[in-house]
């Protein structure tokens, strides 16, 4: 973005500042002063820092969140939460459904965007209709998925139409298809989002890269698959962190549209942690089940990091 | 590559095509549903003939949804505004200053992308009711700018690292301190990054449930995904009634989107690039 001003710098300036980071490379005079940092890290020591080392300090007591009492009973909340069925299926739960997010919603992004990213003359209306959902209220969209995928809904009404009958069923009230049903709702929200980064990340690969492949005598699918896909690596990792922590934290559209049921089937962490704290009142078990939560989402983050870093 | 409108181009509309009208089904489902007579039961793309506006005034009155789409606005502006003023300062000496303290503090503020809100929340609830914020707007105003700081910050930060310094040399020199050179010639050439910050967090405050159920449910300041979650409740299964309340609470969103649609996929687009 700011290529112009690259243009018109010296060659001190634009030399990025904060990597490396001896402080040698003689500055020409700009001051930033330290007390910019003050309102920004203030508000997340407030908000974040200390709050959340607070919630791990309590996941070894008994803090019931009323008063200042409590005492350290060791490991007590996560031997609870281990030994729970509810909060063990929350974890599956939670782990299928981003996993399945993550594989789906890349996959029908990243084929959107190849689709727009064309000739067709209407892909600039397209792109604006297939990202729409991203701005829609999740929890409103899971409202509207849970009227059409309702027994007499507009799911079963079209395989009835097309003589599939015998596929149609409850599908939310169904414990074996009401978390893939959820899946479908988050794929179709945010497909939209996934296609716009693939977009911007095939925008940037140069025709000439493409002409090249060509002349080689490349085909269509030597093309994407040996050219365009190792040029789109900087996308897909933006794009499976995004979906991988969305859907580990997967909360608005449960809510909507099932209520983690039937049973313990759509529960996920975070209808766990909420329900466990403010409607049964157990403070510690939801806390622990928080710090549980935070593992899971580190551990993902770091697995996929080294992953990306082999393909490279 | 394809530079000629081909047979194979067309196929490819065609399919397109389709796909963007499943797309669209939800939502015009969504409208169809709302016109309907308040018990009607029928499938989401019968057509709603004669249509009737009678859900909306009886969802707009019973779901409370002017004082809560007023309050979701409130919200939304207020933390946009603290958030952009509060992540563009603190980015500028993260981007600037070379020595160990930024770098650290650059790390700490990132890490906080990795935190799920869950962590801090009973903690932070606590203190929200002793501080006697509970039910009033600003506990999640607070919350939302200190939870969307890591990742603004983040944004401002590496947009900061590409610029040239030239610009505030110039306003050193004429004698301008560090606060007047940032807000005079720093800020504004921050626009492009600026506009991906206030578009990210506008709609994700917007659309917000979780933190408002928590801190606002029960309370008279709703926001518009609370009152909705209420009003749901209330009446169940009265699909076409429901509707019309979902689709007011969503019109403000759609039509903002589809007003600015240009600038607000770039923003989406361009906030992930770096």
């Amino acid at each position: 973005m700011p290529v112009v001003a690259t243009e018109l710098s010296r060659a001190p300036a634009t030399t990025p500042v904060g990597e490396g980071g001896t402080g040698k490379r003689k500055r020409v005079g700009v001051r930033a002063p330290w007390w910019f940092l003050v309102p920004a890290v203030g508000m997340y020591l407030f908000i974040v820092v200390v709050p959340s080392l607070n919630g791990a300090f309590y996941s070894f007591t008994d803090w019931n969140g009323l008063g200042e009492g409590w005492s350290l009973v060791g490991l007590d909340n996560f031997t609870a939460v281990f030994t729970d069925r509810g909060a063990r299926a929350a974890l599956v739960n939670t782990v299928v459904l981003a996993a399945v997010i993550v594989v789906f919603q890349n996959v029908v992004g990243l084929l959107l965007a190849l689709g727009v990213n064309s000739m067709v003359k209407s892909r600039y209306v397209l792109r604006v209709i297939y990202f729409a959902p991203v701005v829609l209220t999740p929890l409103v969209a899971g409202y509207v998925w849970s009227f059409l995928l309702s027994p007499n809904g507009a799911v079963n009404g079209f395989l009835n139409g097309v003589g599939l009958d015998f596929l149609a069923r409850d599908w939310l009230g169904d414990p074996s298809t009401a978390l893939y049903a959820i899946a479908v709702e988050i794929v179709w929200q945010f497909s939209g989002y996934s296609m716009v980064i693939y977009l911007a990340g095939l925008q940037s690969i140069p025709a000439e890269v493409l002409e090249a492949a060509t002349i080689d005598g490349a085909g269509p699918w030597q093309r994407f698959r040996r050219v365009v896909l190792p040029l789109l690596n900087g996308a897909v990792v933006i794009n499976v962190m995004l979906c991988l922590i969305g859907g580990l934290k997967q909360f608005d559209q449960v809510v909507a549209m099932t209520g983690g049921g039937p049973g313990t089937a759509t529960e996920t962490i975070s209808t766990t942690i909420y329900k466990s704290a403010f409607n049964l009142g157990d403070f510690p078990f939801s806390i622990a089940l928080a710090v549980v939560m935070t593992i899971v989402i580190a551990v993902c983050a770091g697995v996929q990091y080294r992953l990306t870093l082999r393909t490279k | 590559m394809h530079t000629r409108y081909t047979w194979w181009t067309f196929a490819r509309e065609g399919v397109l095509i389709v796909v963007g009208l499943l797309f669209l089904v939800p939502l015009v489902g969504l409208v169809n549903v709302s016109l309907k007579p308040q018990d009607s039961q029928t499938s989401a793309l019968s057509f709603a003939w004669p249509p009737t506006l009678d859900n909306y005034t009886t969802a707009w009155r019973e779901a409370h949804l002017g004082p809560a789409l007023g309050n979701s606005f409130l919200i939304t502006l207020v933390s946009v505004a603290l958030i952009v003023v509060i992540a563009a300062l603190a980015a500028y000496p993260l981007a600037r200053v070379t020595r160990a303290w930024s770098r650290w503090t650059f790390y700490g503020i990132i890490g906080g992308l990795l935190i799920p809100g869950q962590l801090a929340m009973l903690p932070l609830y606590a203190t929200m009711r002793d501080l006697g914020l509970l039910g009033t707007l600003w506990s999640v105003i607070l919350i939302n700018v200190g939870q969307q700081l890591p990742f603004s910050v983040f944004l401002y930060t590496m947009f900061l690292r590409e610029l040239p310094l030239d610009y505030e040399e110039a306003a050193l020199l004429d004698g301008a301190g560090p606060l007047r050179s940032f807000l005079t010639v720093v800020f504004p050439l921050l626009r492009p990054v600026t506009g991906t910050v206030v578009i990210l967090n506008a709609v994700g405050i917007w659309n917000e449930f979780f933190l408002p159920l928590l801190y606002l449910g029960g309370s008279d300041n709703t926001t518009a995904p609370v009152a909705i979650y209420g009003f749901v409740s209330q009446f169940v299964s009265l699909w076409p009634l429901i509707f019309a309340g979902l689709v007011i609470s969503v019109i403000p969103i759609l039509v903002v989107y589809f007003a600015l649609q240009k600038y607000i996929i770039k923003g989406f687009a361009g906030g992930l690039k770096g």
